[in-house]
């Protein structure tokens, strides 16, 4: 009985097979199946990794690595043997080779992704790796993603004493937050004002006003700096992280115009029009009305001049000189290079680490408009 | 009597263009109004410094000359810098600088090819992966799309940093690596000065491609494609399904609908990327300084790293002055040359 089931069982088997050949699509069953077999296999190498070299065994030299490479592994084996595990039921059951198919090509697909993001993250795995080495070698002795007796002890020697001047890690961050938020509130209000009027209004000089904050973009970021030296020391605004938040504010407009007054160019005029016919002033539909629906874009442009002022470099270790206005990008510049043969890379890495940490949350969280957004002032502009 | 009543009330002719004439005024005076404060701040951050710097050019400017402050400003202004008319111009041209292997036309060479061979790189791996990430039914999709953009996420001169640390020769990422996949890992990639590529003409160089070009070429690509992806991912979504489905049934390959459909169809948004692209990638300087330094010898100089150095350390004010004059106007020329060539191969604007 149980032989005859087995023999059956066979057959359809081959019968599923035959057809696909039939049907030229001999490769994806193949494919399910293989994919399929190595997806249970890595699961459990995952597990041995996981149970037996990590938390089991005493005597080997990096168990907390052990663990996350099983973890990580166990989770992917598991995830592809449960996708493969129905797409073989769907073969096998209800000869469904279309999704096999379609599970194929997207595989083929993310195996390229794959290696795309492995390129991707390899420095910056590097990197995390190397910060997280407490050993102390002042240089990486080897590639290991997490190394041996892993700390955050080169966290806590930069945020005590991130440079040779005597400055803490929350005045440098106060610093770079003061001059990034200056620049980022700049750009949007005087961005947004300015693309306002040059998207809703007709004035002599529109096209030329619009095209002279293109300039910007291509005058050498060295070339300005003499001129600047002079103006701010005249003003008394050198020193200062005021006068670096309004230069840096002329860096980020270019991009805050454009991008704002392509945001703007898709927002229906209509609803302006029946604010004004309810008696609002132009100043006060642009406030009440427009402003409100522009949030997208003025949060992107928020983010790209928070960007510019948080990792500009040459204007701020031209014109600062008081160590308690320092910023982060010159601390960190202070860490690699000429100036740096002492400092262990991997307090390089933990401050490069940290410096990245806040503008990659910004990108997370506005990544939705960042896509919508930048698109729409791209076609508009 | 009505009716003289109403030609009463209707504005005569002069009455009504002095009218539209005001009307028109006051909107432009309210326009204005918006745009003060932007024009204010570029008037005095980016104007101010060009003019500034358009003077200097024509001098013998020096670190004297820069310390004005309220207490030496009389003493400046009786003092200015000797005026030198176009001899700091000649200077740059022809290398009369005491700087090592200094040779205008081959950086001005390099910096071309450098933004060139980068912007395409970012477009063509840019679109290539968004039209991946754009495959329907793929798992994992919003996984990739935020892990691509670290790159872009993070600040250039952080990245900059790393890169010069992951080609380091001893202890860099990159040796470690192929050192662990048995390949040789003891390339000198930031320090080898014989060039892979060395032209010259008439005992002029005029390109001088050391293996650092890489090092430097790699980062940059590595940290500007994910840009190029979402300009591409936006312009990907905005593509009716219908237009492939048409194509379909009409018989055209997948390598006929991505040269006849997509590209046509995504090329109105990708046009103003690449021209921001070209801008920003031919005055990329964070890469450069903080990958390569310049080095070695010099070779990898590009034009804004050059000018900053130029004054710091160099102090040379009027030659660094004449020398990012000249790059402003390569790139103004520049972007008419790349805006005229977009637009004129364009037939999708009309």
């Amino acid at each position: 009985m149980a032989t005859t089931l087995q023999q059956a069982q066979q057959q359809e088997d081959q019968n599923t097979f035959e057809r696909a050949r039939t049907e030229g699509a001999l490769l994806p069953v193949i494919w399910t199946v293989v994919v399929f077999g190595l997806s249970v296999i890595v699961t459990f190498v995952g597990l041995y990794l996981m149970v037996a070299r990590g938390f089991l065994m005493s005597g080997v030299v990096n168990p907390l690595g052990n663990v996350i490479g099983g973890l990580v592994l166990v989770a992917l084996g598991a995830v592809n043997t449960n996708r493969y595990r129905k797409l073989m039921v769907g073969i096998f059951q209800y000869a469904d080779f279309k999704s096999a198919r379609l599970a194929m090509r997207a595989d083929v697909v993310q195996a390229l992704l794959i290696i795309v993001l492995l390129t991707v993250m390899f420095p910056v795995l590097w990197i995390l790796s190397m910060s997280l080495d407490p050993r102390d070698f002042s240089r990486p002795q080897g590639l290991t993603i997490i190394p041996p007796a892993a700390s955050l002890q080169a966290f806590s020697e930069v945020l005590t004493q991130p440079s040779p001047n005597d400055v803490t890690f929350l005045r440098l961050l106060i610093n770079s937050l003061l001059v990034a938020g200056g620049t980022a509130v700049g750009a949007v209000v005087v961005g947004t004002s300015a693309a306002y009027a040059f998207s809703r209004m007709d004035f002599p000089g529109r096209r030329a006003g619009m095209l002279s904050f293109v300039i910007v973009l291509m005058i050498p970021p060295g070339a300005t700096l003499a001129p600047l030296f002079v103006l701010l020391n005249i003003v008394g605004l050198r020193t200062s992280l005021v006068g670096l938040a309004i230069a840096y504010t002329s860096t980020a407009l270019p991009f805050a115009i454009w991008n704002m007054k392509g945001f703007i160019d898709s927002l229906p005029y209509e609803l302006e029009e029946a604010a004004q016919i309810d008696g609002c002033n132009r100043t006060e539909a642009f406030i009440r009305v427009v402003l409100p629906l522009a949030v997208p874009g003025m949060a992107v442009t928020a983010m790209m001049g928070f960007l510019t002022g948080w990792s500009e470099f040459i204007l701020a270790w031209t014109f600062l000189s008081d160590p308690s206005t320092f910023t982060l990008p010159m601390v960190l510049r202070g860490m690699v290079g000429q100036y740096a043969s002492g400092t262990p890379w991997s307090q390089f890495s933990a401050m490069a680490l940290l410096m990245s940490i806040p503008p990659v949350v910004f990108f997370f969280f506005l990544q939705r408009y960042l896509i919508g957004g930048l698109a729409v002032g791209g076609v508009k502009g | 009597m009505t009716t003289v009543a109403q030609s009463e009330g209707r504005p005569t002719d002069t009455n009504f263009q002095a009218d539209a004439r005001r009307r028109k005024w006051r909107q432009a005076g309210l326009a204005y109004l918006y745009i003060l404060p932007a024009a204010l701040i570029m008037i005095f951050i980016t104007f101010y410094p060009i003019g500034y710097q358009i003077y200097m050019s024509f001098t013998d400017f020096t670190i004297g000359n820069l310390r004005i402050d309220t207490a030496t400003v009389l003493p400046t202004l009786l003092n200015p810098p000797e005026f030198l008319w176009l001899e700091n111009y000649v200077r740059v041209i022809t290398g009369d600088l005491a700087l090592t292997n200094y040779s205008f036309v081959r950086i001005l060479t390099f910096n071309l090819l450098w933004t060139f061979v980068n912007v395409f790189l970012h477009v063509a791996i840019g679109i290539a992966i968004a039209i991946a990430l754009d495959t329907k039914d793929l798992p994992n999709k919003r996984l990739y799309r935020s892990l691509f953009v670290i790159p872009w996420a993070l600040p250039s001169l952080v990245s900059g940093m790393i890169w010069a640390n992951m080609w380091h020769d001893r202890f860099g990422g990159v040796n470690l690596l192929l050192q662990r996949l048995g390949l040789p890992g003891d390339t000198r990639w930031l320090l080898e000065t014989q060039p892979f590529v060395d032209i010259s003409i008439a005992g002029e160089p005029v390109l001088v491609l050391p293996l650092a070009f890489i090092a430097a070429l790699v980062a940059n690509v590595w940290l500007g494609w994910p840009f190029m992806m979402v300009i591409a991912t936006g312009a990907l979504q905005s593509i009716p399904r219908e237009v492939y489905e048409a194509a379909e049934v009409d018989g055209a390959s997948k390598w006929q609908q991505f040269w006849r459909i997509t590209l046509p169809l995504i090329r109105p948004a990708m046009v103003p990327a690449v021209m921001i692209g070209i801008m920003l990638t031919f005055n990329q300087f964070n890469v450069i300084f903080f990958v390569t330094g310049g080095g070695p010898l010099g070779l990898t100089e590009i034009l804004v790293t050059q000018g900053f150095k130029l004054v710091n350390p160099q102090n040379l004010f009027g030659v660094a002055s004449a020398f990012n004059i000249i790059v402003f106007f390569i790139l103004v020329v520049l972007t008419l040359i790349t805006n005229r060539v977009s637009r004129a191969t364009e037939p999708y604007y009309a």
